[in-house]
């Protein structure tokens, strides 16, 4: 038995140890927001927050994460960084297939938690992790902005 | 996709007459329980036709007959039905259409989405249809009110009596609307009166797609589901010839290993099962005759075919004579590879099949002939199969496979094992899988007179047809999908010859986002630029001087040449970068600024692009399928390339399959022109121009010309 806190709710699982985080995210607890592209870590679609760390879930086996915090995109609109970056992604018009953009805002998030008015090379050099084939990155660039913007004047009231 | 009008036309005219003659009340609907749509306590909704059900709680749901593949049209089509029925967009819910006749597209007489067509397709059947409805509300109203219905309007969801003031939601007039006769010939808005069409509407889908509640084919859950994984051969047109499953059916939650027509199942609890099944699955194959193809023979082979008299696509004057008279004369080859569609979601379809029905659950492009591939396999009426189409993690051709590849397979799958099941391609199953882009090879030749003028153009194509042996096969020697933007190039030229090879080479090849323009646009406007830098004048100016009789051609060139800048000095190393391609009927110009490093890596910093799709529906929806187009035509340009070693797919993934990444996008600017002309499609046209742009630049740049595709980082590395 592992033990997960997912999404602010403690659980736990009874799979192979090796499975992937993302298949016990998906098909054990159900929730499929998260996403599978490659199962090599090379395209983010399933990345998730890992104690607050971005992480890529096809490729952590989920004994690794014993005991650990785990916020997936379901969860992740409860935090300031996640409200902010999922309303600048409806502000912008960010999805298209919309099949990768839960690994887009996961990363977004961990980014603006970093740092929380990232310039144009910071936001290239982390979001260049995650692959989008309908080509959203302009907008995603922009939104990324836009949440960094309206976090900064939310602090300010 | 223009040649699939005559295909079907007796459900063409079917559907014809069901939309001119107007569809009765309680007109049966297959639907599937709608996740967020309108709804009734009482169960009564109003549905004057097959897209609209408005309910008792004033909501509007909208069946969208198009599959949302990213390019827009779960906002797109509801505008149309918005605009005339005067509804309150934020009361508006999206729902995808079962498969029946009605919901067939209008030119092709099956349903499917495809070849940049929904919304000029659309145009009048969704706008009729909110008209319609529309004017029943307002009957409806009427006779409450014992008025006349000329003294009542439709305004965001309401009827309003003039005059008194008096006002009555749709949602009020269900039951009313619903007993009102279906009027005929519905008078429809002029465009200086549109409230919706032209303005940018937000995307009814955002919101899903940034919480992960969107559903995709892959996120689908039924009670009992297992997973199912396929080795297929590592060959195509390959055969099991013997298996041994005991090692594989040793792994805790393996379910069951079955041979069918593809391959092998692993049948198992979930993906993690099934892969570890796969892994310890034996398997000798019978690898069969394309085992002997290597991508470097095919090269070979295209090239002697090349030099040989083929098909004719286009004859005009005497080019043969024109260029063997011409004061000079340009020759130059042309090659691109295989390419794969590389959909984020890899492919995958869910089958709950019983005795005397199918569910299937997927994202399909094409969803008339897969339910019929469902029904011969399961032996079943087409009527007892229904399909429900999920969103579409991308699909760009690859999800509307005329063999209904991924669809077929998995009922087989739930053949056997009589559960149901999820058969999911893993990344490598998807990269290996076919259906590509096919590989093609150009000879091109032009002949220019003493004054410098263009006077023949000579074009050799050699590739795979698309189109032969599927169901949409024109059966013609010229395949139209492998010249479309060769043998009807705009320049005004006296002499143009085009014939075509088509070698049937035993890889499945597809439809791949804008088709056989995906190559001739590279090869036609990369040349073009050769030729006029050959004469000495500007790219632009060039081009301008042979479209004299294509307006809307040089419309965008000229949009996009002004909004770049053309002339203007660039920094220092940078160069740009010009071309224009009409498809899908519409006009895309694209500007590419560009460096390369001193070790051949391209640098694309800037596109500008002009699009001229005639009527506008949605601004920022053409804004978006231009970025996007641009996007997945770079990543040909640059990095795409599938290759084959003895008949074996070299590339399985995403580290020698790349893609472009955030920190390689360009900045885009797009234009759009205002016009009252036809729609044309916007999913795919952004995609031509971009290879032949940027190609362009590279040569004002460095003055190195690229004619194969992707660009070889080692053509470009600076002595």
């Amino acid at each position: 038995m592992i033990s997960l806190e997912v999404n602010g709710k403690k659980c736990k699982v009874d799979v192979r140890p090796d499975t992937p985080l993302l298949w016990v995210i998906r098909e054990t607890l159900g929730l499929t927001g998260t996403k599978y592209g490659c199962g090599m870590a090379l395209c983010g679609a399933c990345t998730v927050h890992v104690n607050g760390e971005a992480i890529r879930s096809c490729v952590t086996p989920v004994s690794s994460v014993d005991g650990k915090r785990i916020t997936t995109i379901e969860g992740i609109g409860k935090t300031k960084e996640g409200k902010a970056i999922q309303e600048a992604w409806i502000s912008d018009d960010v999805p298209q297939c919309g099949y990768c953009q839960s690994g887009q805002i996961m990363a977004a998030i961990a980014l603006l938690k970093r740092n929380p008015k990232p310039a144009d090379t910071e936001i290239d050099e982390t979001m260049s992790g995650i692959l989008c084939r309908c080509g959203t990155y302009q907008r995603i660039r922009q939104a990324i902005h836009r949440a960094a913007k309206k976090m900064a004047q939310g602090g300010k009231r | 996709m223009k040649e699939i009008v005559h295909l079907s036309r007796r459900s063409f005219l079917k559907n014809g007459i069901l939309v001119g003659g107007g569809l009765t009340l309680g007109f049966y609907l297959p639907l599937r329980g709608s996740l967020s749509g309108a709804s009734s306590p009482s169960g009564v909704t109003f549905m004057p036709n097959a897209f609209i059900r408005i309910g008792t709680d004033d909501k509007v749901t909208i069946i969208v007959n198009k599959s949302e593949m990213g390019q827009g049209v779960y906002t797109s089509l509801p505008m149309l039905v918005a605009e005339e029925l005067e509804v309150d967009w934020t009361k508006i819910r999206v729902e995808a259409a079962p498969v029946d006749p009605a919901y067939n597209h209008t030119q092709w007489g099956v349903q499917g989405t495809g070849g940049s067509t929904s919304v000029w397709s659309e145009w009048d059947r969704l706008r009729k249809a909110g008209a319609t409805a529309r004017v029943m509300l307002i009957n409806a109203a009427a006779e409450i009110w014992k008025v006349d219905p000329a003294n009542c309007r439709a305004e965001k969801g309401l009827i309003i009596q003039r005059g008194t003031g008096q006002r009555i939601s749709y949602g009020k007039l269900v039951e009313k609307a619903s007993q009102m006769k279906v009027p005929k010939d519905v008078p429809l808005k002029e465009p200086k009166g549109f409230k919706v069409i032209g303005k940018s509407m937000k995307r009814l889908d955002t919101p899903e797609k940034t919480n992960g509640k969107a559903i995709f084919g892959l996120d689908v859950k039924v009670p009992g589901m297992l997973t199912a994984m396929v080795v297929r051969p590592p060959v195509f047109g390959g055969n099991v010839k013997s298996f041994d499953a005991k090692k594989a059916k040793a792994i805790p939650g393996v379910k069951e290993v079955v041979q069918i027509d593809s391959g092998v199942a692993v049948i198992a609890e979930g993906f993690w099962s099934a892969s570890k099944g796969r892994e310890a699955l034996e398997i000798i194959w019978d690898e069969g005759t394309v085992a002997k193809l290597s991508t470097e023979g095919m090269r070979e082979e295209f090239t002697r075919l090349s030099k040989t008299p083929g098909a004719v696509a286009k004859k005009k004057g005497d080019p043969q004579q024109a260029i063997s008279k011409a004061a000079k004369q340009l020759h130059a080859e042309y090659e691109v590879p295989f390419l794969a569609h590389a959909c984020m979601e890899p492919l995958n379809c869910l089958v709950d099949l019983h005795d005397d029905r199918c569910e299937i659950w997927t994202g399909t492009q094409l969803q008339t002939l897969d339910r019929d591939a469902a029904a011969r396999v399961a032996g079943l009426k087409p009527e007892e199969v229904r399909i429900h189409t999920t969103f579409l993690g991308g699909g760009f051709g690859r999800r509307g496979n005329p063999q209904s590849d991924f669809v077929a397979e998995a009922v087989s799958v739930a053949k056997v094992i009589k559960k149901p099941v999820k058969v999911i391609w893993t990344r490598e199953d998807d990269m290996k899988g076919g259906y590509y882009r096919p590989m093609w090879y150009d000879r091109i030749a032009a002949g220019l007179d003493d004054q410098g003028d263009l006077i023949a153009w000579q074009h050799t194509i050699v590739g795979q047809s698309i189109l032969s042996g599927t169901p949409f096969d024109p059966k013609k020697d010229v395949d139209p999908a492998s010249v479309e933007g060769a043998e009807d190039i705009p320049y005004e030229i006296p002499n143009i010859f085009v014939d075509l090879h088509s070698p049937k080479i035993g890889i499945p090849v597809q439809w791949w986002r804008s088709v056989g323009h995906s190559h001739t646009a590279f090869v036609v406007e990369s040349f073009l630029d050769e030729v006029a830098h050959s004469t000495g004048k500007d790219p632009y100016e060039f081009r301008r001087q042979l479209l004299s009789k294509h307006p809307r051609h040089f419309g965008v060139l000229k949009l996009a040449a002004e909004k770049f800048g053309w002339g203007k000095p660039l920094p220092k190393g940078h160069g740009r970068g010009i071309a224009v391609h009409e498809s899908f009927g519409s006009f895309v110009a694209q500007v590419a600024e560009v460096s390369v490093n001193p070790s051949g890596k391209v640098h694309v910093h800037k596109v500008v692009c002009a699009i001229d799709c005639g009527r506008i529906v949605n601004p920022d929806t053409i804004k978006a399928q231009m970025e996007s187009g641009i996007v997945f035509g770079l990543s040909a340009v640059l990095y795409g390339e599938i290759t084959l070693e003895s008949g074996r797919v070299s590339q399985s993934n995403f580290h020698d399959y790349p893609l472009l990444r955030m920190n390689e996008m360009p900045v885009v600017d797009v234009a759009i022109v205002s016009s009252e002309e036809k729609s044309g499609g916007v999913g795919e046209p952004g995609v031509p121009p971009i290879a032949p742009a940027v190609c362009n630049a590279i040569f004002a740049a460095m003055g190195k010309r690229i004619r194969r595709l992707p660009i070889r980082i080692e053509e470009l590395i600076k002595s």
